[in-house]
């Protein structure tokens, strides 16, 4: 969402670059050829893993996007209770805290298993640049966007860095 | 105590001494396979055949050929009785008159034997540890004796300096120098420490030593106090030690009866006492610096030289610490000479060095020969070769600080910058001999999961850096590691030597770097293809897209 | 005491004999980077940011616990030595659970600063995800061991400027923590004085103030120095 704090930026942005593959755009798969592509979240499940294998064979820039995406952030806290976890975390989300119908998500091929670990995007495919936060500073987005349009290789350094 | 005194037990010691000696180890080994039953029952059997005033039953250190304890020796026939039990004690003592005991026996003329020569472990095996008599009767403390009245502080260092001896803790620094250091150091208090803390994975020479021959020891720390200026030491030996840590307090419990440790040593004005420290089993403790700290009741955690102990060390006094065997070496070259010990060895490394020979070799136990002996000489000749006839594949040397030297450089002669030189370290001793069976990125794997537990904590290379070192190690032998995971693997190995604080960490990616050295092969056979890797796309075999922009 | 001349990066810099590399180049405006210093408790060397190199001496040597010499040469911002830094806060960062996102210290954390600093904006190594817990059992302050780096600036304020000693390490390799008296949760100490010096002396936000929330958590440096000051020249001086 901070990539709508852009703002006017986005006006000149859209210009520049089609967006072919988003939460808000209806587009059903992952398409191929694609240039850049802004990766968030961290892999919990088969189908963030899917998804990521996809992408990476059909992206030529892949850009770690915000701290889940770059350090697995909040998503891995589960990874404190050791491997085997997802069991304890599934009980605790849908059978101990449910308030009625407390039943444990399963249905194979339609709801994704979680992971055993969750993982930082770059710990499952070749990452070509980070862009940390929680969430990256719009300004911090504008300044990595503005790079790769320009034909800069992207680096951002000191106070463009932020974690949290 | 004067000189007299020394004669007077030596000349009675040996008019008691008996027509026969049964020498019976009664070192860690051979004790752990009931050599104490042994020896009871060779009493027995002695009294029984009545033969009380012709043969002496008497424990002894180590003999060497651990793999085939218990030991029993006879002397003067020469018969060296192997695995022996309980039970064949009336058979050995029949045996003494002529005629052949069923008894299996090693052939003390054989290699194993022939090749060793004993500076450090002259007595161990022959005379009793638990008896300072024993140890008087073989020129024991004679050479104390000859430094507290005939030589200078300064002649002692310089004697030692002329030795060549160099630090057998494995770092091998000129033991002479150290000495003057300390010798030089403004100081009213110094301190004597010797270093017990042996802690290398199949290492048991400075056990063998204390167990076997406690006095050497107690005798070289006294003329090295009476070098430096020192009137206090401690032995800081680890607790997992017990038999070795009995021995040294009845030595010392001994020395200070007899009054070769104590005020007026030699009625010299020489004062000199001993205390123990026990460690509780941590590998850190054998550094310098940690040692000290944890003699000061202190955490065992490394400080950052300068300032080196020699200047300000325990209790910031100027501190000589060396190791078990080196103290061990040291009455030897002040009864023999300077010159007699330089004459041992090789240009740069002098003298005789033990080794603790282990793993896939027919003979383990202890060896002591000299230096510049070729690696050959010891596995194959002496050691007999990896069993069952397989063929060796590399010896481990310097334990988790050390490398492993491949079969193609087994004529490398064993001296501190010839294994330097290929990567690996003299070490205190530990040798490890590998057959063709084993893998040697496990090898690696495992020293390192003992560096890491060893890690003390204190900096960051050397404690998260060896935990990420071990799981990349893991990994590969998982098959589950990409080349990239082996890069990050050699990145990582560069940078724990450089930046960790102490020898733990900055020796903790050697037996790493050396198998990658030699055995890079065997890590890339275990490497998967890094498909979503750097220009990857999934599949394998498709060539890498270029990288955008 | 005898001067002392020597160059750091390049510059000719007179030094007082005794001097640290660290506190002689931060005197000529030369930044090192640093983890476990801490002005006015005694260095120990350990975080390794802060190694040089010294030309002729083959090891990197740590500039807060290198006493400067005649003529010495130093480099302290070589590609070699970025590369370690960097290298040792992915360590760091990798080994407990540093989620910046919710922790108390987020945007007043020198790590945090220090990974910017030096570049970091990715950790190539597993992160480890060890289970460690919070000890909120005292009555002012926390201690979350998931953000401590062991820097052990708590356990040396605690010894040498408190003097309670309430503070130590236990555990060894990357088992280590800090623990309180005998390993007692915080709240049983007997030893602490709750004087909240290891507060202000942490780095992270392994040590709070309680009813700090994500992001809340300042430190007040300026007790420590007014400490500093009071012993070492006898001035009472409060900081306005």
């Amino acid at each position: 969402m901070s990539f709508l704090d852009l703002d006017e930026f986005l006006i000149d942005l859209v210009d520049l670059v089609d967006i072919v593959y988003s939460p808000v755009v209806d587009m059903k798969d992952y398409p191929g050829s694609v240039d850049v592509c802004l990766i968030e979240g961290a892999i919990c499940n088969e189908d963030n893993l899917e998804l990521l294998h996809k992408i990476r064979q059909r992206t030529k820039v892949l850009v770690s996007f915000g701290d889940c995406a770059v350090t697995a952030n909040v998503p891995a806290i589960r990874n404190q209770l050791g491997l085997g976890n997802t069991e304890s975390v599934l009980q605790r989300a849908y059978i101990e805290n449910a308030q009625d119908n407390p039943c444990l998500p399963k249905a194979d091929g339609i709801v994704p298993q979680l992971l055993e670990r969750v993982m930082p995007v770059h710990e499952v495919v070749h990452v070509e640049h980070f862009l940390p936060g929680c969430p990256p500073p719009a300004a911090h987005i504008k300044a990595l966007v503005s790079q790769m349009l320009s034909g800069v290789k992207p680096n951002l350094e000191g106070k463009q860095i932020k974690f949290g | 105590m004067i000189l007299n005194d020394l004669v007077q037990i030596k000349t009675k010691e040996l008019a008691a001494r008996k027509k026969v000696t049964l020498r019976c180890c009664m070192a860690a080994g051979c004790m752990s396979s009931d050599a104490k039953g042994v020896k009871e029952q060779l009493e027995n059997a002695v009294a029984q055949a009545g033969l009380e005033n012709d043969v002496e039953v008497r424990g002894v250190g180590c003999m060497k050929l651990c793999c085939e304890g218990p030991l029993v020796q006879a002397d003067p026939q020469n018969s060296l009785y192997i695995k022996v039990t309980p039970e064949n004690a009336p058979a050995i003592i029949a045996a003494l008159h002529g005629g052949t005991a069923n008894i299996p026996q090693a052939d003390p003329d054989a290699a194993f034997f022939k090749n060793q020569l004993g500076i450090v472990l002259a007595n161990s095996g022959v005379i009793d540890p638990e008896r300072i008599e024993s140890y008087i009767t073989v020129g024991g403390y004679e050479a104390l004796h000859e430094v507290l009245r005939e030589m200078t502080p300064r002649d002692v260092v310089e004697t030692m300096v002329g030795s060549g001896l160099r630090g057998r803790g494995g770092a091998g620094f000129p033991t002479g120098l150290k000495w003057g250091t300390v010798a030089k150091s403004p100081g009213a208090k110094k301190y004597i420490i010797c270093n017990a803390d042996e802690g290398d994975p199949g290492a048991f020479m400075d056990r063998s030593v204390l167990e076997s021959d406690p006095h050497s020891v107690l005798e070289g720390m006294a003329i090295a106090a009476y070098a430096v200026g020192a009137d206090q030491g401690f032995i800081y030996v680890r607790a997992e030690y017990p038999l070795a840590i009995s021995r040294l307090q009845l030595a010392i419990k001994q020395a200070k009866q007899l009054g070769v440790l104590g005020s007026g040593i030699f009625e010299s004005p020489f004062n000199f006492t001993v205390d123990l420290r026990i460690g509780a089993g941590a590998f850190v403790c054998g550094e310098e610096t940690a040692l000290m700290a944890s003699v000061e009741g202190k955490r065992g955690t490394p400080r950052p030289r300068p300032p080196f102990p020699a200047e300000s060390g325990l209790y910031g006094c100027p501190t000589l610490i060396n190791n078990v065997e080196t103290f061990a070496n040291v009455p030897p070259i002040y009864r023999n000479g300077a010159e007699w010990f330089a004459g041992i060895g090789t240009e740069k490394s002098k003298g005789t060095k033990v080794f603790a020979l282990a793993g896939n070799i027919k003979n383990t136990g202890l060896i002591e020969v000299p230096m510049g002996t070729p690696l050959r000489t010891i596995v194959q000749e002496m050691g007999g070769g990896a069993p069952g006839g397989a063929e060796i594949k590399a010896v481990q040397t310097g334990g988790p600080s050390g490398g492993c030297i491949p079969a193609q450089h087994l004529d490398t002669p064993v001296d501190y910058e010839s294994l330097g030189k290929l990567g690996s370290i003299m070490g205190s001793g530990g040798m490890i001999v590998m057959d063709d069976s084993t893998n040697m990125v496990d090898v690696a794997r495992f020293f390192m999961e003992f560096c890491m537990d060893e890690s003390c904590g204190k900096c960051i290379p050397c404690r998260a850096g060896t935990v990420q070192m071990h799981n990349l190690l893991e990994k590969i032998l998982k098959r589950k590691a990409t080349r990239r995971d082996l890069e990050k693997l050699e990145e990582l190995c560069d940078m724990v030597k450089n930046t960790s604080l102490c020898g733990l960490g900055q020796t903790a990616p050697n037996p790493t770097m050396s198998t990658l050295r030699f055995f890079r092969n065997e890590y890339e056979a275990l490497l998967q293809p890094d498909k979503y890797g750097p220009g990857g796309n999934g599949d394998t075999n498709r060539q890498p897209a270029a990288e955008a922009k | 005491m005898a001067a002392k001349t020597l160059t750091i990066d390049g510059k000719s810099i007179t030094a007082e004999e005794g001097a640290t590399v660290l506190q002689v180049a931060e005197e000529a405006g030369i930044k090192i980077p640093t983890l476990c210093h801490l002005e006015g408790i005694y260095d120990v060397g350990a975080c390794r940011l802060c190694l040089v190199e010294v030309v002729g001496v083959p090891k990197l040597l740590p500039a807060c616990a290198t006493k400067v010499a005649e003529g010495m040469e130093i480099n302290t911002d070589s590609e070699r030595l970025r590369k370690y830094r960097r290298m040792t806060l992915e360590l760091l960062f990798a080994e407990r659970n540093h989620v910046c996102a919710v922790c108390v210290s987020n945007g007043h954390c020198e790590l945090q600063t220090m990974a910017y600093s030096l570049g970091m904006d990715h950790v190539r190594y597993e992160y480890l995800f060890p289970k460690w817990g919070v000890d909120t059992t005292q009555r002012l302050f926390g201690m979350d061991h998931n953000r401590c780096i062991l820097c052990t600036r708590c356990v040396r304020v605690c010894w040498h400027i408190e003097g309670a000693g309430t503070k130590n390490v236990s555990g060894r390799g990357t088992k280590s923590h800090i623990i309180t008296d005998l390993n007692m949760p915080w709240g049983e100490s007997v030893s602490c004085t709750q004087c909240g010096k290891c507060v202000q002396a942490c780095p992270t936000g392994a040590l709070f103030h309680k009813g700090s929330t994500a992001g809340e958590m300042e430190r007040d440096r300026g007790k420590l120095e007014f400490l500093v000051t009071a012993r070492e020249k006898h001035q009472w001086v409060v900081a306005v």
